[in-house]
């Protein structure tokens, strides 16, 4: 963005060498990059706000055709829609910013309650998808790009392509008809069974992660039973994630091959795999993890479709479960929630870049 | 140490062919070319662009991509890379034969310390420990002359200048010992300063370490400084081979003569700017650019101060005089250039252009006198719009100020220019990509001549072209010159160009003006040190000259 | 290298510059197989949207024929090849008559998205200044959400959620275009700021032409160059979302347009019974026809790019556009 401002006879080869990494520390960097997600957070909320309005009052979105006139006005009333919008938004974005998204009108439940019951299975998916994703992604990518423009490579990248071709549901139901309902070696949907689940509902201070909970029962069987049910959700949405990764390390690590520094090391005897693993990987993993940043985006949303398809209550699940309902309250609460979370994440992406760059300056 | 002896067969070309695949059919880039470097020797491969020498360089190190098909033979040793398996050709690289790149800052791989990849080289050919891996890494980078090595090896290399960099470049080939280095124009990016110690570090190299040298360049001065011997290539052949002392005393083939003829040298325009001073003597007329206590400050990012390029310079252009602006990167010639042209925002003291203050000028107060000033860019590649043919582009500056209704109402004006920078008519309907780059630097001068400005900018406009051409660019500029009256700023940083075309020369040294006077006197009777050092470390196409000419810097050098 | 722009030659004839058919020509080996591969998908696809009044032999909101009822969840037979739905509905139909819906949105979302994010990105980023900066955070802020909920929540405002053949599709096409215009932006205005520090550009600005000149005649076609790439994975995307859409329930209603999210949405309980027709031919119609687009997308973006091109005889090494520069060199005149 700043490339035009550079002149092109800036300092190139002054006699100030002592360029070391300075003139401030790793804190104030976090920090400052910390401040520079506010405004994100900001807009999405406003923009969630702004759009979710535009259709009205949730009341009337909700309950309207269901009460009389005059009942939903005493609605409406009670929960402050009648009030100035500037003031409502105010209100809410204060409430926002000390985590108190509302209250549902379906099932009358505070909205930070909703989203701390649902968030923790949503978590955990994502959390298995990306390991799915790391693990398929990565290495098949590094393969892809060292086997350039052979068959091996051709057939990577067809495989990349139906990776992410393939809506998850679709994905998500083959995977079901053939290892749960043909095969039947794994659990049709939820996360796990009615048994286990009465297992762990009798913890003390449940963490809502099934995972962290079974192993607490300390009842082996609960624990495979969890992963059993974990396993074609996390396959699913991994595998959407791991053609992008795929696709995403095999281009930058070829773009990187054709770098002089590549040359200049193959010229002193490094062997090419090595260029591959090496020279080219690090610098590609640069750019690589800029673009997974907004891939959270991406399996986030996978997410929704992931959890409705195999039953899994998260989020997503719940999300749906309240758009059908028309209780935009708790839609509202868990979309902000989740633009929240997409920000975060991609500072924590922007953070480790910085540190795997030695040229970025803090 | 090579442990080959001194005058000992390093390598070998025997008849070699190589042929690209390329969109619009097969190229051979080189014909039938056979070379021989022995240990302790430096043999140069001079050419133009499109001459096949980098690609005869690539050859050697089996560089050569798929698409190229390979003839004849290249043996280094007794091995014949042309033909040895890929694993054989991996052992040879770095210890056999290795290679120092153009460009320094892209042949070192930014995500790793400068000590990790010259243990690179060592890893590749066999078993070291860590801690042997650092010392002999922190010893080869003492051998290349960079200070403090202890600490440096732990560096990036963005942390190092261009000239250190090199150094870097020229230590990881070094390390591994090999028998040749193939340095393909090792110098051409750097500064004429850092030039002239990267030539003494490959001099070094010869005649410490008994290393051979290809040295692949397209700078005659380069040559003269360190080759013992040198083969001229042209169009994929080899045209001459000679010792150097005979090649500069006594060329034999045409191109050669004429290669040698158009190296512009110092001294050369003196007798044309007399001419010219005498004439202009004649009109008593107001400065057409003044500069008192010029600043410019480039705003920093937030936070971070901003970066003075021009620091208060007062210098003047009178009516038809032409003023030569040298000095090396970040000296803020461009800049000054740029300021004049209304492309950067002067940030203190004041520039006349023309009658105008440009020190809080807004965009409208500068754009009517944009007709009166013309532009030349230093890349002819990206300074024309891809998308429009040359007529068009030429025609442009008519239409904007309606002398012209379109591009076709212009044509017969353009055919006029055309003609004047001496190109052919039809080159108008060409596009950009199909000129070659003196052809679009005339068309550059052409589009920059239009509206027949007072004041004409040329920012390094033969920077990026051959020799050849570039005398040829530079003969047009003077005739240009004096039929159109102009008055001109000459950017380069090649004093030698600079003396062909300039009244006066300005020397610029981190965004000072060191030094101003006619050529005579600053090249003549340079006064302030870093005017005699840039012009010692001119290189000159004569080795007998540039032999005693080493010796004048390497005192200035000492001198306190 | 990056910076030297390839263009057509203009001198070659018609057919020779015709968008594709270059590029064709360019191809060599395997990369040649999948950009063919994807146009074979692609042109069945198109021709199957207009066709589909001929192709499907019943409506798709069709329940009954002269011979009564088709049933629910009827197995496929002779006079349902693909079988029926829960609903009742022909199976092969739906598929079919999908594919129409699919390439309506698809046209009208990119259409609309390329228009609106070209303009603004030029603007934003020959102009800079405060309204570039607001637009580059809204944008980015937008590009980082997840585009399904933006979709879902952008079709409840527009249509409430669910609505008839031309307002579902419409709002549909208009969710997706919200989603798709900051890519559309942030590519076009990134090429702009990266074009107006051009030297050609520079130096219509020393002749003094005018911003709106520099902008549309100088810097427009040059930054939308790389745009018909974008376009292609873009119309992937577009089915993608439209098919989650319908997957969630904010897509179109059956009995208005045939959709294949919403098809899978309803099989979900019949895969759990082992009723497997009822979600894979909506799902292989989704899985072929974004694999086609996408293997033609990544095709042309290959070879519009010289490193990742393959060019004759080039087999298998990672060196091969090492010494890019020195053929470029020797193709220029003179």
């Amino acid at each position: 963005m700043t490339t035009t401002e550079i002149s092109p006879s800036a300092p190139l080869d002054g006699t100030t060498t002592e360029r070391v990494k300075g003139g401030g520390n790793l804190g104030r960097y976090i920090l400052v990059r910390l401040l520079l997600i506010i405004p994100t957070v900001f807009i999405l909320v406003t923009m969630v706000f702004i759009l979710m309005r535009l259709i009205g009052d949730p009341i009337t979105a909700s309950l309207g055709g269901r009460l009389s006139p005059d009942q939903l006005e005493e609605r409406k009333e009670a929960a402050g829609y009648n009030r100035p919008i500037w003031v409502q938004y105010v209100e809410y974005i204060g409430q926002v910013f000390t985590g108190n998204f509302g209250t549902t009108i379906s099932d009358n439940r505070p909205v930070s309650e909703v989203l701390l019951t649902y968030g923790g299975a949503t978590a955990e998916l994502v959390f298995y998808s990306l390991i799915v994703a790391f693990v398929v992604g990565i290495p098949l990518g590094l393969l892809a790009a060292y086997l350039r423009d052979r068959w091996q490579d051709a057939s990577l990248r067809v495989f990349a392509i139906l990776c992410y071709a393939t809506p998850v549901f679709f994905s998500g139901l083959l995977l079901k008809l053939v290892f749960s309902v043909w095969l039947g070696w794994l659990p049709v949907s939820g996360r796990a069974s009615t048994r286990t689940e009465l297992d762990l509902l009798l913890l003390d201070n449940p963490t809502g992660i099934y995972l962290i909970d079974a192993f607490r029962t300390g009842d082996m069987d609960n624990v495979w039973d969890v992963l059993a049910h974990a396993v074609l959700p996390a396959i699913a949405l991994g595998l959407l994630t791991a053609g992008v990764f795929l696709r995403l390390v095999r281009t930058n690590v070829i773009g990187t091959l054709g770098r002089e520094y590549i040359d200049s090391a193959r010229s002193r005897g490094v062997g090419e795999l090595r260029l591959v693993r090496k020279h080219a990987y690090k610098p590609a993993l640069i750019p690589i993890i800029t673009v997974i940043g907004l891939q959270i985006a991406l399996l986030l949303g996978g997410a929704v479709l992931t959890e409705t398809t195999f039953e899994w209550k998260g989020l997503g699940f719940i999300l749906v479960e309240y758009l059908s309902s028309r209780d935009f309250v708790a839609v509202q609460g868990i979309v902000a929630l989740l633009a929240v979370i997409v920000a975060v994440s991609n500072f924590i992406v922007d953070i480790i870049a910085a540190l795997i760059d030695p040229r970025v300056r803090y | 140490m090579s442990r080959l002896a001194k005058g000992e067969q390093a390598a070998r070309i025997e008849d070699l062919e190589v042929t690209f695949a390329t969109d619009s059919g097969d190229v051979r880039a080189v014909d039938g070319v056979s070379l021989h470097v022995a240990a302790g020797e430096v043999l140069a491969v001079v050419g133009e662009s499109g001459s096949g020498k980098t690609v005869t360089a690539k050859t050697i190190l089996g560089l050569l991509p798929e698409t190229a098909t390979t003839s004849g033979a290249v043996f280094i040793g007794q091995e014949n890379i042309v033909q040895v398996s890929g694993e054989r050709l991996r052992q040879l690289r770095g210890t056999s034969v290795a290679m120092v790149f153009q460009e320094p800052s892209t042949a070192l791989n930014p995500v790793f310390t400068v000590g990790w990849q010259i243990a690179e080289g060592l890893r590749a050919h066999g078993n070291y420990s860590n801690g042997e891996l650092r010392e002999k890494s922190i010893d080869i980078l003492r051998k290349v002359g960079i200070p403090d090595p202890e600490h440096r090896v732990d560096h990036y290399p963005h942390q190092f200048s261009g000239g250190q960099k090199q150094r870097i470049v020229i230590a990881m080939a070094l390390v591994l010992d090999p028998e040749l280095i193939v340095a393909d124009e090792p110098t051409t990016a750097l500064d004429v300063t850092v030039q002239a110690e990267i030539l003494d570090l490959l001099r070094r190299l010869r005649d410490e370490f008994n290393a051979g040298i290809l040295l692949i360049t397209h700078n005659m001065g380069v040559v003269a400084d360190l080759a013992d011997r040198v083969a001229v290539m042209y169009q994929g052949e080899v045209v001459e081979q000679a010792t150097a002392t005979e090649l500069f005393a006594n060329p034999q083939n045409d191109y050669t003569k004429r290669l040698l003829a158009a190296v512009p040298y110092i001294g050369a325009g003196r007798e044309a700017a007399r001419a010219r001073a005498v004439e202009r003597d004649k009109v008593n007329a107001e400065p057409v650019v003044v500069a008192r206590g010029l600043e410019i400050v480039y705003p920093g990012r937030f936070g971070r101060g901003g970066f003075r390029a021009v620091a208060g310079v007062d210098f003047e252009i009178g009516p038809r005089e032409v003023l030569g602006l040298v000095g090396e990167s970040g000296s803020g010639k461009t800049t000054i250039g740029r300021a004049i042209g209304g492309l950067t925002r002067v940030t203190g003291g004041s520039l006349m252009v023309l009658g105008t203050e440009f020190n809080g000028a807004k965009e409208s107060d500068i754009r009517p006198l944009r007709k009166d000033i013309g532009f030349v860019f230093q890349d002819p590649a990206t300074s024309f719009n891809p998308l429009l043919t040359i007529a068009e582009a030429i025609a442009e500056p008519l239409v904007v100020h309606s002398e012209a209704a379109n591009p076709d109402d212009a044509r017969a004006r353009v055919n006029q220019l055309l003609e004047a920078v001496q190109l052919p008519i039809g080159f108008g309907d060409r596009f950009p990509h199909e000129l070659s780059g003196g052809q679009r630097q005339r068309a550059s001068l052409a589009r920059a001549l239009a509206l027949r400005p007072k004041l004409l900018i040329a920012d390094e406009p033969t920077s990026a072209l051959d020799v050849s051409v570039q005398a040829r660019v530079l003969e047009l500029f003077a005739e240009l010159q004096h039929e159109f009256g102009f008055a001109a700023l000459f950017i380069s940083h090649d004093l030698a160009v600079v003396d062909m075309l300039a009244d006066r020369i300005a020397v610029l040294y981190k965004g000072e003006l060191v030094e101003e006077g006619t050529g005579e006197q600053v090249l003549g009777a340079p006064q302030h040190p870093y005017t005699k050092r840039l012009l010692a470390s001119l290189p000159v196409p004569d080795p007998i000259e540039q032999g005693k000419r080493r010796e004048e810097l390497r005192l200035l050098r000492e001198a306190p | 290298m990056a910076a030297t722009p390839v263009v057509v030659n203009p001198k070659g004839s018609l057919w020779s510059r015709l968008p594709l058919v270059k590029q064709l020509a360019q191809s060599v080996g395997l990369q040649r197989g999948m950009l063919v591969a994807g146009l074979v998908l692609v042109a069945l696809f198109l021709l199957t949207a207009a066709l589909a009044p001929l192709l499907a032999p019943y409506g798709f909101a069709q329940l009954r024929d002269e011979s009564g009822r088709f049933g629910s969840q009827q197995p496929p037979s002779a006079e349902h090849l693909f079988g029926t739905t829960v609903s009742g509905y022909d199976v092969l139909s739906r598929t079919i008559w999908g594919a129409q819906t699919a390439v309506l949105v698809i046209v009208v979302a990119v259409t609309m998205s390329l228009i609106i994010g070209v303009l603004l990105g030029v603007f934003s980023g020959y102009f800079g200044g405060t309204l570039d900066r607001i637009l580059v955070v809204v944008c980015d802020a937008i590009y980082a959400f997840p585009s399904l909920l933006l979709a879902i929540v952008m079709s409840i405002v527009i249509s409430g959620g669910q609505s008839s053949l031309l307002g579902g599709i419409m709002s549909a096409a208009i969710s997706i275009t919200v989603v798709f215009i900051p890519q559309y932006f942030r590519v076009v205005r990134a090429e702009t700021v990266r074009i107006k520090a051009e030297a050609f550009v520079e130096s219509a600005k020393v002749i003094g032409a005018s911003n709106m000149r520099i902008m549309f005649r100088h810097v427009l076609r040059n930054a939308t160059r790389t745009l018909p790439l974008i376009l292609t994975l873009n119309a992937s995307e577009a089915i993608l979302t439209l098919a989650g859409l319908g997957f969630v329930g904010f897509g179109i209603e059956p009995t208005s347009a045939a959709e294949w999210g919403y098809d899978l949405n309803r099989s979900i309980a019949d895969v759990s019974s082992g009723i497997w027709w009822t979600a894979l031919y909506p799902g292989l119609a989704i899985v072929l026809v974004v694999l086609g687009i996408t293997l033609v997308g990544e095709s042309l973006n290959d070879l519009a790019d010289p490193r990742l091109r393959t060019r004759h005889r080039a087999i298998a090494s990672p060196a091969a556009a090492a010494t890019a520069n020195e053929v470029d060199e020797l193709e220029k005149p003179e």
